[in-house]
């Protein structure tokens, strides 16, 4: 199996991706809202990502896949800058929210994952109140002038996260006290209540049980028609379940990327074909 | 498959003799790791309780205090009422402790009598009349600590008698026995011995003068060649001489001749000559002090109550008025200098080094340097506080405003180190978090790594201060010993002591009762430092998180 993959040319792996980015865009695709281009990541001496370029349309759910330690989360992290608290981490090359660089010295990391949330494969409250876990991005940014505004946000943000009846009776018990379902709600709650404009999900399901697995693709499902979400995932059928789009990476390279259900049904690529079947992985 | 045969055939016999045999020794090797470590763990604490135990047994007298209730009468024409401060108390306390005894009368007699209490029971007298000036004229009655022989004698730590003789008289008394020299007749006891009467010593007179004492104790010598003591002279009574003198004036042709006399033994040896250890009364007291002090524990005037003095008197002189309240006050301050330097700049320097300092060779060399200043032994922290803060600042000497500067260098290390690991053990996940929602690096450390590393810090720095506490070497570089008779007089900026130091001043103090009261300070040291430690692990156990 090893000697197949050492086989395929490197060549071969780059191929589709310039093609797929000049695709214009069919009717039901939305805008463009992210884009990367040539982008390479390096951990000190190590290259970690391959001059990987890829589109992210706004108001869709945007899936990367592949096996572990192929890049796939280290290109998320790209895409709100979380890479920069990392030592030794350098990137190359350009991604643009709503056309502009977010790696120009212009814009502020900081006000940079504002706009581009995140939540993490581990579910991590604070271990504060439910309440605090979520007022905090919003004070922090000045988004609520009074009590009453902060109030509201609260609310409305577990409600998005499909959370607020279960925890509407107890918003000042610690925020670690829930399930792990209902934790990992809780950091979608508290990702979407700074209002951004993508949500990065790392393997949100990896620690979770199938049914609180299910509600959180439901509620994906939901969240996609105002936000635009990239999530990384090692399951093949929830990628096929809940993407519009999917990007294949291997070795640190983006191998095939394309609509979801071309990706899983008709893949360009072997090499796609082979993981998406389960023969190396 | 041919593999397989192998191993078939090489199959351990599990039941021979030589597995058996391995089996035990694993088990004995196993019980032996175990034994050693119980062994350890025994002594350790057999030495501790060995320690404690030494401290309690030495200590626990210095809680209480023999007091004496003495009713005084404060006498309007030995205490000015417009001026308390200044009367006539040493007389007072004189007269009333004698006025309980009416066969003593003249003042010699009754001043030895007062130092049955200590010697300051006339300012306990002043500072009572001072604060009650109604008390002119009344008669008040003060629970008045006795001077510290007394309370050693009233605690039964020293003998009211001790024996008279020591043990090479004794010995040598029975030496002379030995040779039959000892001669017990008609409830007489004398020493037989061969005296020369030298005619070098004596005028033949009529009547013979001389110094016969002197004949009289080279007889003796003569008996005892080997002994260089003139201790030895003390078996020959007042009257040994006058033996000799009778001798000779009966017989005047005796002069220059040996002639066996028997000359009569002091009182002591009378006593041990009838087989008993002769007892006079401990040279610490005159026989009269020590029947007026049986006197007042008849009467009931003599109490031993809690020795709250300990903890609010200042150190004194006299070991039975000496307390720790200015060594507590003195290392309360130092430790409030110590905490407030230490505990901010040990959290700044440690945020700094392990959130925000680069990974270079520079913030290598401040890491190994931080862990090298916590081995660095104490005493040259002294030395550097008392050449750079003493001598190149100006800094006032003694004070705890250098000794807490010079214990948050010993401390600092402790607390960074301490800070570092609470900070490494907040988990990056909490971190993450609170960058994705998009936290600034220093809202992230102060929201939330900080107040969750917050009891791990703490702990480090309580630790730290109670390292502090137990310091004593560059405090007594720095000068910080001094002797503190009164508390009100104590600031940051004023000279100070304590409790380690104070400790070593009473440790070199050959009072008596000094020896009791450093055992009590250092328990009292360890109760405050139990005390800290206490506070470290409630704080770990009650905040500690399990990520």
């Amino acid at each position: 199996m090893e000697a197949k993959v050492a086989a395929q040319p490197v060549i071969q792996m780059q191929a589709p991706v310039p093609k797929s980015v000049e695709t214009p865009a069919t009717e039901e695709q939305h805008a463009i809202k992210m884009a990367a281009r040539d982008v390479c990541v390096f951990y000190g001496e190590k290259q970690a990502l391959f001059d990987v370029s890829l589109n992210i349309r706004d108001r869709s759910v945007t899936a990367l896949i592949g096996p572990s330690g192929c890049g796939k989360s280290t290109f998320l992290r790209c895409l709100n800058r979380m890479n920069d608290t990392i030592e030794g981490c350098r990137v190359t090359g350009k991604i643009e929210l709503d056309g502009v660089n977010i790696y120009s010295s212009r814009v502020d990391p900081v006000q940079l994952r504002a706009r581009v949330g995140m939540v993490f494969q581990k579910p991590n409250p604070f271990p504060k109140s439910i309440y605090e876990n979520i007022a905090y991005g919003p004070r922090i940014h000045g988004l609520a002038s009074s009590k009453a505004d902060l109030d509201e946000i609260v609310v409305n943000s577990l409600k998005k996260a499909g959370l607020f009846e279960e925890v509407k009776d107890r918003l000042n018990e610690s925020g670690t006290g829930l399930s792990g379902g209902q934790q990992q709600r809780l950091c979608i709650a508290r990702a979407i209540s700074v209002n951004p404009e993508v949500i990065l999900m790392d393997e949100p399901c990896s620690a979770l049980d199938p049914i609180a697995t299910a509600r959180i693709e439901s509620l994906m499902e939901e969240l996609k028609q105002n936000y635009c979400i990239v999530i990384v995932t090692h399951s093949m059928q929830q990628a096929a379940r809940v993407s519009q789009r999917t990007a294949f990476f291997h070795m640190g390279f983006l191998v095939e990327e394309g609509d979801t259900t071309d990706v899983f049904t008709n893949p360009k690529l072997e090499r796609t074909q082979d993981y998406i079947t389960g023969r190396f992985g | 498959m041919s593999e397989a045969q192998t191993v078939d055939q090489d199959r351990l016999d599990w039941a021979s003799p030589e597995a058996k045999r391995r089996v035990r020794r694993r088990y004995g090797a196993n019980w032996r790791l175990q034994a050693y470590g119980i062994a350890a763990i025994a002594l350790a604490i057999g030495l501790l309780g060995i320690l404690i135990t030494s401290l309690v047994v030495n200590g626990l007298p210095a809680f209480v205090q023999t007091k004496v209730d003495l009713e005084i009468y404060v006498d309007p024409a030995k205490v000015d009422a417009k001026d308390p401060a200044k009367g006539n108390y040493r007389v007072l306390v004189r007269d009333s402790l004698a006025s309980l005894f009416p066969d003593v009368t003249n003042d010699k007699e009754k001043s030895d009598l007062t130092k049955i209490l200590t010697s300051d029971a006339a300012y306990i007298l002043r500072d009572y009349v001072v604060t009650h000036p109604d008390s002119i004229g009344k008669r008040i009655t003060l629970r008045i600590p006795v001077s510290d022989p007394f309370d050693q004698l009233n605690k039964g730590v020293i003998p009211k008698e001790v024996d008279a003789l020591s043990w090479s008289q004794v010995r040598w008394f029975e030496r002379l026995r030995n040779r039959g020299v000892v001669v017990e007749e008609g409830g007489r006891t004398d020493l037989k011995l061969e005296v020369f009467i030298n005619p070098t010593k004596i005028e033949a007179g009529p009547p013979p003068t001389g110094d016969f004492a002197a004949m009289a104790r080279d007889s003796l010598q003569a008996y005892l060649p080997d002994v260089h003591d003139t201790g030895l002279f003390t078996m020959l009574a007042d009257d040994a001489s006058e033996a000799i003198k009778a001798r000779v004036t009966a017989d005047p042709a005796l002069i220059g001749k040996t002639v066996q006399i028997p000359l009569p033994v002091s009182p002591p040896y009378v006593t041990l000559a009838k087989g008993e250890m002769p007892k006079v009364v401990n040279p610490r007291f005159s026989e009269a002090q020590i029947k007026a002090f049986d006197a007042l524990v008849a009467k009931g005037l003599v109490h031993t109550p809690f020795n709250w003095e300990l903890f609010f008197n200042a150190d004194s002189r006299f070991p039975e008025r000496a307390g720790l309240a200015g060594a507590i006050t003195g290392t309360f301050y130092m430790l409030i200098v110590c905490f407030s330097l230490s505990f901010p700049i040990g959290i700044a320097a440690a945020v700094y080094l392990e959130e925000f300092a680069p990974k270079n060779r520079l913030t290598d060399l401040i890491e190994v340097n931080i862990n090298n200043l916590a081995a660095v032994p104490s005493v040259v922290f002294g030395l550097l506080g008392l050449a750079l803060f003493l001598g190149f600042f100006g800094l006032p000497r003694s004070t705890p405003l250098v000794g807490g500067m010079v214990l948050s260098l010993v401390t600092l290390p402790t607390i960074i180190i301490a800070t570092r690991a609470a900070l490494k053990a907040v988990p990056p996940s909490i971190r993450e978090a609170a960058l994705g929602v998009g936290a600034s690096k220093h809202q992230v450390m102060l929201h939330h790594v900080l107040p969750l590393a917050l009891p791990g810090i703490l702990t480090g720095t309580i630790i730290g201060m109670a390292h502090a506490l137990g310091e004593t070497a560059p405090l007594l570089l720095i000068g910080m010993n001094a002797f503190i008779p009164s508390v009100e007089s104590m600031g940051v900026l004023e000279p100070a002591t304590t409790l380690p130091t104070q400790i070593f001043s009473w440790a070199d103090s050959p009072e008596r009762g000094f020896v009791s009261r450093t055992s009590a300070a250092i328990l009292v040291l360890l109760g405050f430092l139990v005390i800290m430690n206490m506070m470290a692990i409630v704080l770990r156990s009650r905040f500690e998180r399990k990520w």
